[in-house]
């Protein structure tokens, strides 16, 4: 057998398994950053002006964070676009698969359509989410955060948000490790029930911590709900000689 | 002291079976419900001869080897693909559906062709091992050695007894009929390890490296769950999926 390989879907295949670890590995760091709010509000500004590079170029360059929204969101197009091959391309697959999906009673396949689902439904909120960072880049702090989420009402936004990419992301990684892990045939039952342990867990810590977070800023925005557009100047600004009144 | 058990009192079950004669155009399919007193042991394989034999000799399923061995009575039981001689009715409710496999041709009632699908996907796929030398075998010789654990690792796999219920149980294979399955990819995995085999990966990746290959297995691992034979089909596929990658 001679002749050109078609390596177009060796490389569809490994492309859009790539670039869904990478958005795993860029959310779950998101989360732990985004909850340095459980932390107090001068933990959420110091994290939010390292990302603006303050600690590099000695003032914040909000446009940084534009930088990565653009990055993250062209990971997330490439993802979608690759990750569509897979979607029911009909009505006719939509009803074989919800028909076998309802008889089977089967964990891992009712799991792939939770992530057709809510990466359907991230189509629309991530682009959202990433759309505000990207033009608001300036709009990210303990108090400009929790006044557009409690004010701005993007609470709405993000509370979905958060269902949908822990779900995605928690069975997206388990996926691929059954799906590219050398896992030895004599314990792949026990390596793949404590890989489901480990996704279950994943997924409840981060829900957990996003909605610690969620209702941090919320608590914070309800409070502050009177001086909404005023922005948060940390303790040990304000205790020094160079505190400028928050008078916005 | 110690009490012989008593024989519990026997459920009498009820098997709805999917009637239909694809060759009868008056045929309308149809669940036709049949009683049987369910005996100790009693595989669904005794209880659908029980109907045969005394309440309705027209009723079609396949077998042979009443065993586990042969794959011919492989049927939808309880909306699950499984081998009906290998299901004990102990472990069934005592309503029990029974249909035919899906993705295969109906012969009538619960017999399917898996034989003619499996014969399609073997000449697709050369499921042979492929030697220029056996041209000039000489059968008086002896053969190679091989190493016992490679034996063992192939015969492991040669142990697929081709009933079509990882096909019946893949989501994949039920939106896309043109899907290898599981048995396909297992079998291309089996030629793959077998040193008389001299084909090589890129040879393979022609076969294999397409989308209805194993480059559209989805993971959803219900070949995995619902093997009668139990085979390690998850650690095949993707030590196959790895392979085809480093060969496209």
């Amino acid at each position: 057998m001679t002749g050109q390989l078609d390596r177009g879907p060796a490389r569809a295949d490994l492309l859009q398994s790539l670039t869904g670890l990478l958005l795993v590995l860029f959310i779950w760091g998101h989360m732990m950053f985004e909850s340095s709010i459980l932390l107090g509000k001068d933990a959420m500004y110091w994290v939010t002006k390292m990302f603006e590079g303050e600690p590099l170029f000695g003032k914040p360059y909000p446009l940084l964070v534009s930088g990565v929204a653009a990055i993250i969101f062209s990971l997330i197009a490439v993802h979608a676009v690759l990750a569509l091959r897979k979607f029911p391309g009909s009505l006719r697959q939509y009803r074989q698969f919800s028909a076998h999906m309802g008889a089977m009673r089967h964990a891992d396949t009712t799991l792939w359509y939770v992530q057709v689902v809510t990466g359907f439904a991230m189509f629309f909120l991530a682009s959202a989410h990433l759309l505000v960072v990207f033009l608001q880049p300036d709009n990210i702090g303990p108090y400009a955060s929790s006044d557009r989420i409690w004010s701005g009402r993007f609470w709405i936004l993000y509370a979905l948000l958060l269902v949908a990419v822990h779900l995605h992301a928690g069975i997206g990684i388990y996926r691929l490790a059954m799906k590219w892990a050398p896992i030895p045939a004599a314990g792949s039952k026990a390596m793949r029930r404590r890989l489901r342990f480990a996704m279950w867990g994943i997924i409840v810590f981060f829900l957990g911590l996003g909605s610690a977070s969620l209702v941090t800023y919320m608590t914070i925005g309800r409070d502050h709900a009177d001086h909404v557009g005023e922005r948060y100047i940390p303790s040990y600004r304000l205790n020094s000689h160079h505190a400028v009144p928050a008078s916005e | 002291m110690k009490r012989i058990p008593l024989a519990q009192a026997s459920r009498t079950l009820r098997l709805q079976v999917l009637r239909h004669n694809p060759r009868d155009p008056a045929s309308e399919p149809h669940l036709q419900t049949f009683e049987v007193e369910e005996a100790d042991s009693m595989t669904l394989f005794i209880a659908l001869t029980e109907i045969r034999e005394r309440q309705d000799p027209s009723l079609q399923f396949d077998f042979v080897c009443r065993a586990g061995i042969c794959g011919s009575c492989g049927m939808i039981i309880n909306g699950r693909p499984g081998l009906a001689c290998r299901t004990l009715t102990k472990d069934l409710p005592q309503d029990i559906v029974l249909a035919p496999l899906p993705a295969f041709e109906l012969i009538g009632d619960l017999s399917v062709n898996t034989g003619k699908w499996m014969r399609g996907m073997s000449e697709r796929l050369e499921t042979w091992v492929h030697n220029q030398g056996f041209a000039r075998l000489d059968i008086d010789s002896l053969e190679q050695p091989m190493e016992p654990a490679l034996a063992e690792q192939i015969y492991e796999l040669e142990r697929c007894i081709e009933c079509g219920c990882c096909v019946a149980a893949c989501g994949t294979a039920r939106m896309h009929e043109d899907f290898v399955g599981a048995v396909g990819l297992n079998q291309v995995t089996r030629f793959r390890l077998d040193p008389r085999d001299e084909r090589s990966d890129a040879e393979f990746y022609q076969l294999v490296g397409t989308e209805a290959g194993v480059f559209g297995c989805m993971t959803l691992l219900g070949c995995e769950d619902l093997c009668p034979k139990e085979l390690p089909l998850a650690t095949q596929i993707a030590f196959l999926r790895r392979r085809m990658v480093a060969a496209g």
